[in-house]
């Protein structure tokens, strides 16, 4: 039914540029695995790398254990969504949902009857006779889909697919693509600019910055746990603060900065001595009174209020001018401090983390 | 309309539409219905015009169907023409999406540039290198002689061969840049998207790539015949003994027999078949005139 997609040490050089450096990485079977980064960052060529456009200059790509050099995107196992689809215009849409068939020779009885059944499976009834000008940005979607799952595609490779589509209609498809992946049970490759998206559907996320994959978790892994600054500030906000780690004790550093002295946990490639810096998400900040300042605690004043509805962002400035940011939830029974008073915003050690650089893939090559 | 006159003032759309209309009314339109009358016109001495004899008959148009050497060598032409269409596109389907799809645009450039450059020379000079090309004596011959291809030269000019060489070589082009231009409009994910989804180079160009660009090749289609059928030219100057052309003998007519009017009928016989023969080759192709315009 689906196949594992394994990744070994796949380069890939146009010219003297590097656009993909050394990436490994297995996606499992059934898998819902998501490329999240920065347009340009490699992860569109990863795609084409595994759907057979073209092969990698160094390393493999294998799909069930088996190396696909030299294999064309016809005779791969794989199925594309494009990111603009690509449907044909001038086929009606049953067509289009069948031309994986009808290359393969299959009746055009057999062909219009798996239309329907899979026109059913995308929830788009009554639209097999319909032209695809007729549609809606949304059924268009859905068409792409059924056409890619026509061929019983073992792999299936989403190149940012639900990009043009407005919020609402993008959020829903983000469900329905989610369902439709479980109930097939393909594996599925997303490629994705948008951390929301990757974050929402993905059973794990590889995030991806010049070429090269900077860490591969389960969302919350990377949320939670961002490995170096790239990943930290791609997925997310933060309040950033430079020091100098001075000394670490089963995990936690003491970061020593220019608003005081912080504790937080050490990410890797950070060393004693290392001139680095700390990065702790909003919602993990608390604004109280000075009296029960503790640990990790900077004497900041309110600048801006802004109210989100569930939740209410709060800028804070602190005693050098640099701005931070205090994401709290809406609660009319604690309001947020008022604006321009003074206040202690104060973070929990567990919670901040002191990172490394990002590695560059496309320096020094 | 208003769109011009918005963008340019009154004056100005005035002098444009008034050139577009001397073009068409007083070089294209009135020309032809003069010629139109005269086809209906009996050949007469100067002193017999305006007299008893001077009237309108059918019998220029019967002097065409009651001679069948005229009639057979006005189907030969439309053969002909429509065989140098049909070679016309086998040779630049493939060139044009290379041009488009597969070259880079960098390199697209200097390809056009090349095919371009033979056009800035007349269209007889260049009939006459072709001659000289396929004469006898001259460098095809012994190009294939000194590869070993042929023992003893090939008489190129016999027949209609050289006829369709020569009009294959002067209208290529206008078939390549509309199917180019349908071509290049297709996108590229589309020939992506059928490969991905398992067919074959073959099967993807005759579902894909040819419907998109029908219009294209049935505009350079319409173009080169009617191109060729009205070439007067070519099949002159790379004539052999036994080659005939239609518009060869509308021109001896004219200025050997100096008989316009039955020149003039066979100029519109000529006009009226090659319009059925597009028609149809448009009903044919399913394409609409606006397709082929664009």
């Amino acid at each position: 039914m689906s196949e594992d997609v394994h990744l070994s040490q796949i380069c890939m050089d146009f010219g003297s540029f590097r656009a993909v450096n050394n990436v490994e990485v297995t996606i499992k079977s059934g898998e819902f695995f998501s490329f999240l980064g920065p347009s340009g960052c490699g992860k569109t060529t990863i795609l084409r790398l595994i759907s057979g456009f073209m092969d990698p200059t160094g390393g493999a790509v294998k799909i069930g254990g088996k190396d696909m050099k030299g294999i064309r995107p016809n005779a791969r196992p794989t199925a594309l969504i494009f990111q603009n689809l690509a449907l044909f215009p001038l086929m009606p849409v049953w067509e289009n949902i069948t031309f994986g068939l009808e290359v393969r020779g299959v009746a055009k009885e057999v062909r219009r009857a798996k239309a329907e059944e899979l026109l059913q499976l995308v929830d788009l009834h009554d639209s097999a006779d319909k032209k695809i000008s007729q549609l809606s940005g949304g059924q268009k979607q859905r068409v792409a889909i059924a056409r890619a799952l026509a061929v019983e595609p073992k792999v299936m490779l989403l190149d940012e697919p639900l990009s043009a589509l407005d919020l609402k209609l993008r959020q829903h498809m983000r469900a329905e693509l989610r369902a439709i992946q479980k109930r097939t049970g393909v594996t599925f490759i997303y490629i994705t600019h948008d951390q929301g998206e990757a974050l929402a559907m993905s059973d794990r996320v590889g995030v991806m910055s010049q070429g090269v994959l900077q860490q591969v978790a389960t969302p919350q892994e990377i949320y939670n746990n961002p490995v170096n600054e790239f990943v930290a500030s791609f997925v997310g906000e933060n309040n950033v603060i430079g020091g100098k780690v001075k000394s670490v004790t089963g995990g936690i550093a003491s970061f020593e900065t220019a608003k005081g002295t912080f504790s937080a946990k050490l990410g890797p490639n950070v060393a004693v001595g290392d001139v680095s810096k700390l990065f702790v998400r909003p919602e993990f900040c608390s604004l109280g009174s000075s009296t029960d300042a503790k640990e990790n605690s900077i004497p900041v004043e309110v600048t801006e209020i802004a109210f989100e509805g569930n939740f209410v962002n709060v800028f804070v400035r602190d005693g050098s001018g640099d701005t931070h940011m205090v994401q709290v939830q809406n609660d009319p029974a604690t309001p947020p401090p008022a604006l321009h008073t003074t206040c202690h915003m104060a973070f929990n050690p567990s919670s901040c983390m002191i990172l490394s650089e990002a590695v560059n893939g496309r320096s020094g090559h | 309309m208003q769109e011009l006159i918005r963008r340019y003032g009154i004056g100005l759309s005035v002098v444009m539409a008034a050139m577009t209309a001397f073009w068409l009314f007083a070089l294209v339109v009135i020309p032809n219905l003069v010629l139109f009358k005269f086809s209906f016109r009996v050949y007469l001495p100067v002193d017999q015009l305006g007299g008893p004899n001077d009237v309108y008959t059918l019998k220029n148009y019967l002097t065409f169907f009651t001679s069948p050497i005229h009639i057979n060598v006005f189907f030969t032409t439309i053969l002909y023409s429509s065989l140098v269409t049909g070679i016309c596109l086998m040779i630049t389907y493939p060139l044009a999406y290379v041009l488009a799809k597969v070259l880079k645009p960098t390199d697209t450039a200097t390809f056009f540039l090349i095919l371009l450059i033979p056009l800035w020379v007349s269209e007889i000079l260049r009939s006459f290198a072709w001659f000289i090309i396929l004469s006898n004596q001259g460098p095809l011959n012994a190009l294939l002689m000194g590869i070993g291809l042929i023992d003893k030269p090939i008489r190129w000019i016999s027949g209609y061969q050289s006829v369709i060489i020569g009009l294959v070589y002067a209208y290529i082009l206008f078939m390549l840049f509309p199917i180019y231009n349908a071509i290049s409009a297709l996108d590229t994910n589309q020939i992506e998207a059928s490969e991905d989804l398992g067919a074959s180079m073959w099967r993807t160009h005759w579902r894909v790539v040819i419907p998109h660009s029908k219009p294209g090749i049935a505009s350079g289609c319409v173009m080169v015949f009617m191109l060729c059928a009205g070439s007067v030219i070519v099949p002159s100057t790379l004539a052999s003994t036994s080659s005939r052309w239609f518009t060869e003998i509308i021109q001896q007519w004219m200025f050997e027999g100096l008989d316009w009017n039955v020149g003039s009928a066979y100029a519109f016989l000529l006009l009226a078949l090659c319009i059925v023969f597009v028609s149809l080759v448009m009903r044919l192709l399913n394409v609409r005139l606006v397709d082929i315009a664009k």
